[in-house]
């Protein structure tokens, strides 16, 4: 079991002294949270969550770090296999992995995320039953493996076979839809630092996820974000894991490229 | 310019029977369920000129409707002189918008923005085409009722 380790980022803190005011923000220095205007929501963040999210005591997400560092290590399915049989330490085996997911994977001839690469290690390599979507245990699993690319450079592959369904992520995040009428372009790139009422809109990058929300009260998968986000235009949603909200996760990648993988990050 | 558009668009009968027979309009019952009609109305000059309903709006309906999130949500983007505790910025204030736009301006404004500008972050109130992946509970109907629309026209002409 691996303890919480209390992380201050000398950086950040000296930030999080400074007034979350939008003027006061083209002032600040983010530090890696920065990289050539793309801004992680850790930037938008009221002073408070952010403090939640640099301490590691404080960052409710840390439970499901934990409880996923029990499940790597338990045997799962008819083969009595675990995780770690197989894969040993995910402090170097996934070292890095959470930070170019989504991949191609030529056996499918399409992209595979995090989530469902985990299920097909269960389906295929341990003769137990895919996890179901937003269940405690995939979202446990998800985060502890992307935490073990935490601080490292979001670097997804984006071109060879890739290529269409970046492609296609790019068409789904510019496209207008729901009775609103509004793309994610709309909010989260010509108004991001804006208001929506009592929200501040950041940039929607997905670095920090899975993120524990304070209105969840709990992690929730990038993928439940974007069905909210699509639920408040009115739109009708896709099922989390289809193949629209996988190619928009990288898409989402890309627009998050060089930011630090923040999972698991608070947000409002 | 005086380059005159006919819309055609649909929109909840219920109610509207007086809005649709003041406008002269063709009424297309769908068979059966009774509720939607396809209504004309007319852009010129950058403006609807008539109002949608023959019931003239109220500005207190309106009021209420500009602050319901359910309904009219504008304060997700606009700050408004009304009493609330926080204001959208995506938008400009509407204070003394009536002294800016009259009644006819304001109507496009609300129907359909982007006869105005293409690349509106507004939503179209009065519109139930030309958009994509409506949730099925919003399909076919508008997000505001002609007369709703007309009550939020006389709301902002209040706001000198
Ligand atoms: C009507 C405005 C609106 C639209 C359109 C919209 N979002 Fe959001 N989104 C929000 C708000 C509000 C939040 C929460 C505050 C914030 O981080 O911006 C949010 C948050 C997010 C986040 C989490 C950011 C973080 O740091 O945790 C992601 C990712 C996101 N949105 C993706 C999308 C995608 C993809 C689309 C298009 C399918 C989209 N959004 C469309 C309003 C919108
Ligand atoms: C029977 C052995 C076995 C077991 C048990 C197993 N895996 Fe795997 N896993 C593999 C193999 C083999 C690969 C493919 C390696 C490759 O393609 O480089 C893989 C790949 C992965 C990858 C992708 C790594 C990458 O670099 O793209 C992830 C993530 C993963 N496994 C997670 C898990 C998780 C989580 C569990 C437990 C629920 C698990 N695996 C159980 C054998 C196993
Ligand atoms: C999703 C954001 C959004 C919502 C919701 C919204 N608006 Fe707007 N509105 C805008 C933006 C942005 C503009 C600026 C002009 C443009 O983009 O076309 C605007 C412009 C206007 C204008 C013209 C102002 C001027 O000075 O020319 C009026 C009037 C207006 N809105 C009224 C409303 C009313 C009334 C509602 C609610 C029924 C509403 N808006 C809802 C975003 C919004």
């Amino acid at each position: 079991m691996r303890a919480p380790q209390p992380v201050r980022r000398v950086l950040v803190a000296a930030a999080a002294g400074v007034a979350c005011f939008a003027s006061a923000a083209e002032d600040i220095d983010w530090g890696p949270y920065e990289v050539d205007g793309r801004r992680s929501g850790y930037t938008y963040a009221a002073a408070e969550t952010r403090a939640i999210q640099d301490d590691d005591f404080e960052n409710g997400g840390l439970l499901w770090v934990e409880k996923g560092a029990e499940l790597w290590e338990t045997a799962h399915g008819a083969d009595g296999a675990s995780c770690q049989g197989c894969h040993g330490d995910a402090a170097e085996s996934m070292r890095g992995v959470g930070a170019r997911y989504p991949v191609y994977a030529a056996e499918r001839e399409k992209l595979i995320n995090l989530e469902q690469r985990i299920n097909q290690c269960r389906t295929e390599r341990m003769g137990a039953e895919a996890w179901r979507w937003e269940s405690e245990p995939l979202l446990a699993m998800t985060t502890y493996l992307r935490h073990q690319s935490r601080g490292m450079a979001v670097s997804p592959v984006i071109d060879g076979p890739a290529a269409p369904f970046f492609e296609q992520g790019k068409a789904f995040y510019t496209k207008r839809r729901g009775q609103l009428d509004l793309a994610c372009i709309h909010c989260h790139e010509m108004n991001s630092g804006n208001m929506l009422r009592a929200q501040r809109l950041s940039q929607g990058m997905s670095n920090g996820f899975p993120t524990y929300r304070l209105k969840w009260q709990g992690v929730g998968s990038l993928h439940r974000r974007i069905r909210g986000c699509n639920e408040d235009v009115r739109a009708e949603t896709y099922a989390p894991g289809s193949d629209e909200y996988v190619n928009v996760e990288l898409y989402l990648a890309w627009r998050a490229r060089g930011l630090p993988v923040e999972t698991p990050a608070v947000r409002n | 310019m005086a380059s005159t558009r006919r819309k055609r668009l649909l929109t909840t009968l219920r109610g509207h029977a007086g809005a649709v027979a003041a406008l002269g309009i063709l009424v297309l019952l769908t068979a059966g369920s009774g509720r939607v009609a396809a209504a004309d109305y007319v852009v010129r000059d950058y403006a609807i000129p008539e109002p949608l309903t023959a019931t003239p709006g109220d500005p207190q309906r309106g009021a209420a409707i500009v602050v319901d999130r359910a309904r009219g949500n504008c304060l997700s983007c606009h700050a408004v002189p009304v009493d609330a505790d926080f204001f959208g910025t995506t938008g400009p204030t509407l204070a003394a918008v009536g002294a800016r736009l009259n009644a006819a301006q304001l109507r496009l404004r609300l129907v359909d923005p982007k006869v105005i500008n293409p690349m509106t972050m507004m939503p179209a109130y009065f519109k139930t085409e030309g958009l994509y992946r409506v949730a099925p509970e919003y399909a076919g109907k508008p997000i505001l009722s002609a007369q709703e629309i007309e009550d939020v026209v006389a709301f902002l002409l209040t706001l000198k």
